[in-house]
């Protein structure tokens, strides 16, 4: 651990529950960060109806990937990391010869296409990887950033003559 | 009043089966090489016996039927793409004679809005086309109480064939060639299939709604389609997975039209199952409007035309 420690700023929405507040700082502690403090801001609801919560806390680079990493694994919604914002988040499946194209460089593009982050993949292949196989992408996006990534991805998938089907983001409350 | 019924197929024989039950009555009935005409009335069950024993409605040529006496011309022959022929003669033809329209052909208000526009405006008669949209969900009277400008959106599950299949396909786990050789079977897919399965069909019925929205001339070139042929059962079953399911979902907004498989939630509004069809409105003031039913099928259909009768006979 050659990296300097630096101070981050996380925020986080929780569903107002008992025992959230506790469930998301454990992983911070358990990843070797050290809190330095939590602003709790119960009573104030984001749009999503949800409570925000801001945390300081101290790590090295490296520490505070895993800490962020583990807070998503451990199902807490993480809005704001360090310098990054991630308030939109988006399911869409591509469905195709995606071994073919070689879907390691395909994820590779679409993270290059803005500011999104690919947080999940789930590949079906009933026939083979040689056959048509389908993949289930969770993107985060920032606010705002839903249009432009999903533009990039048909743009990708044309010229990879893939099928993408995106979620109907208007119109199901 | 006295209709004309252009095409005997499942939806002009249910017109002239259903009229009198809406107090009009049927003048004359074509198919694409006869046609029966009777000013006094034409006997449902005789025609339809007829055209069963002899592939034929009646003695006449179909220019008769068009040349009757009657007051509303009820425009009933396929869907063409293009010229949109031979209906957007028939629809012609009356106006110049100054008669009521009314469509379930899809063709001259998809492909020629502007020329028919002009027709009617040349006319004493007026155009209705509740069923060219959704069968018998009243999606077109809805956005016409509501004042088509205040209509925000529409979107929905416009083609009950494509839903067939992507419904069994998600309950079933089968592949799509599979499920629409059922489809087949129950003659719920047509033996050839493109016009639905390709987005086509919900494309038309999004340019229509456009048409009445905007007030603009839509035709088919201006929509992005894509269908749902040879979809992978795989990607129903990641989507699954995670409580969505996949509808050919058509949308009309900000001026533009867009008919593709969709993400939507598994049991959310839009999910309709079957061959069932939904309309979803967004409007400035009433919020939202969701209007499910059938959307395809011949008494289902003539309802709507003969609702369409109905409103004409009152103006």
């Amino acid at each position: 651990m050659s990296e300097a420690v630096q101070a981050y700023t996380v925020r986080l929405e929780l569903v107002d529950e008992p025992g959230e507040l506790l469930r998301a700082l454990e992983p911070i502690s358990e990843n070797g960060g050290n809190l330095l403090s939590v602003l709790h801001e119960r009573g104030n609801l984001t749009p999503r109806g949800r409570i925000p919560i801001e945390v300081d806390l101290e790590a090295t680079p490296e520490r505070f990937d895993a800490i962020v990493e583990s807070l998503r694994d451990a199902g807490v919604n993480v809005v704001q990391a360090g310098a990054e914002r991630y308030s939109e988040e988006l399911v869409v499946i591509l469905s195709g010869h995606l071994v073919e194209t070689d879907l390691s460089e395909t994820l590779t593009h679409i993270q290059g296409s803005g500011e999104v982050s690919v947080t999940d993949v789930s590949l079906s292949a009933p026939g083979g990887t040689g056959d048509v196989s389908s993949a289930r992408l969770r993107l985060a996006t920032e606010s705002g950033g839903i249009d432009g990534v999903l533009d990039a991805i048909d743009d990708l998938a044309e010229e990879k003559g893939l099928r993408v089907i995106t979620p109907l983001t208007e119109g199901e409350a | 009043m006295k209709l004309a019924v252009m095409g005997a197929g499942a939806v002009g024989a249910s017109v002239l089966d259903l009229a009198a039950e809406y107090g009009h009555e049927v003048v004359a009935i074509a198919d694409s090489s006869s046609a029966a005409v009777d000013s006094h009335g034409l006997n449902p069950e005789a025609v339809t016996d007829r055209k069963a024993e002899t592939g034929t409605v009646g003695d006449h040529d179909p220019a008769d039927a068009l040349a009757a006496d009657y007051d509303v011309l009820v425009e009933a022959t396929p869907t063409t793409l293009g010229d949109a022929e031979p209906g957007y003669s028939h629809v012609v033809e009356a106006f110049e004679r100054d008669c009521h329209v009314v469509l379930a052909n899809k063709g001259p208000v998809a492909e020629r809005y502007a020329d028919v526009r002009a027709a009617e405006e040349a006319s004493d008669g007026d155009l209705l086309f509740e069923a060219t949209v959704a069968g018998a969900i009243p999606a077109l009277s809805t956005v016409a109480d509501l004042g088509p400008t205040h209509v925000t959106a529409v979107r929905g599950v416009l083609n009950g064939t494509a839903n067939f299949v992507l419904s069994r396909m998600a309950a079933e786990g089968l592949d799509y060639e599979h499920v629409l050789a059922e489809a087949q079977d129950l003659g719920v897919a047509e033996a050839d299939p493109s016009f639905d399965v390709e987005g086509t069909d919900a494309a038309l019925k999004c340019v229509i709604l456009a048409n009445v929205l905007y007030d603009r001339e839509y035709t088919l070139a201006d929509a992005s389609v894509e269908g749902i042929a040879n979809l992978s059962g795989s990607v129903l079953e990641l989507a699954a997975e995670d409580g969505r399911t996949v509808r050919l979902i058509g949308e009309v907004q900000d001026g533009e039209i867009r008919v593709g498989p969709r993400l939507v939630p598994e049991n959310g509004t839009l999910a309709v199952t079957g061959t069932r069809n939904i309309v979803q409105l967004d409007t400035a003031f009433a919020g939202r409007l969701n209007i499910s039913g059938r959307g395809a099928g011949g008494p289902e259909t003539a309802s709507a035309v003969l609702a369409d009768v109905g409103r004409l006979a009152k103006r």
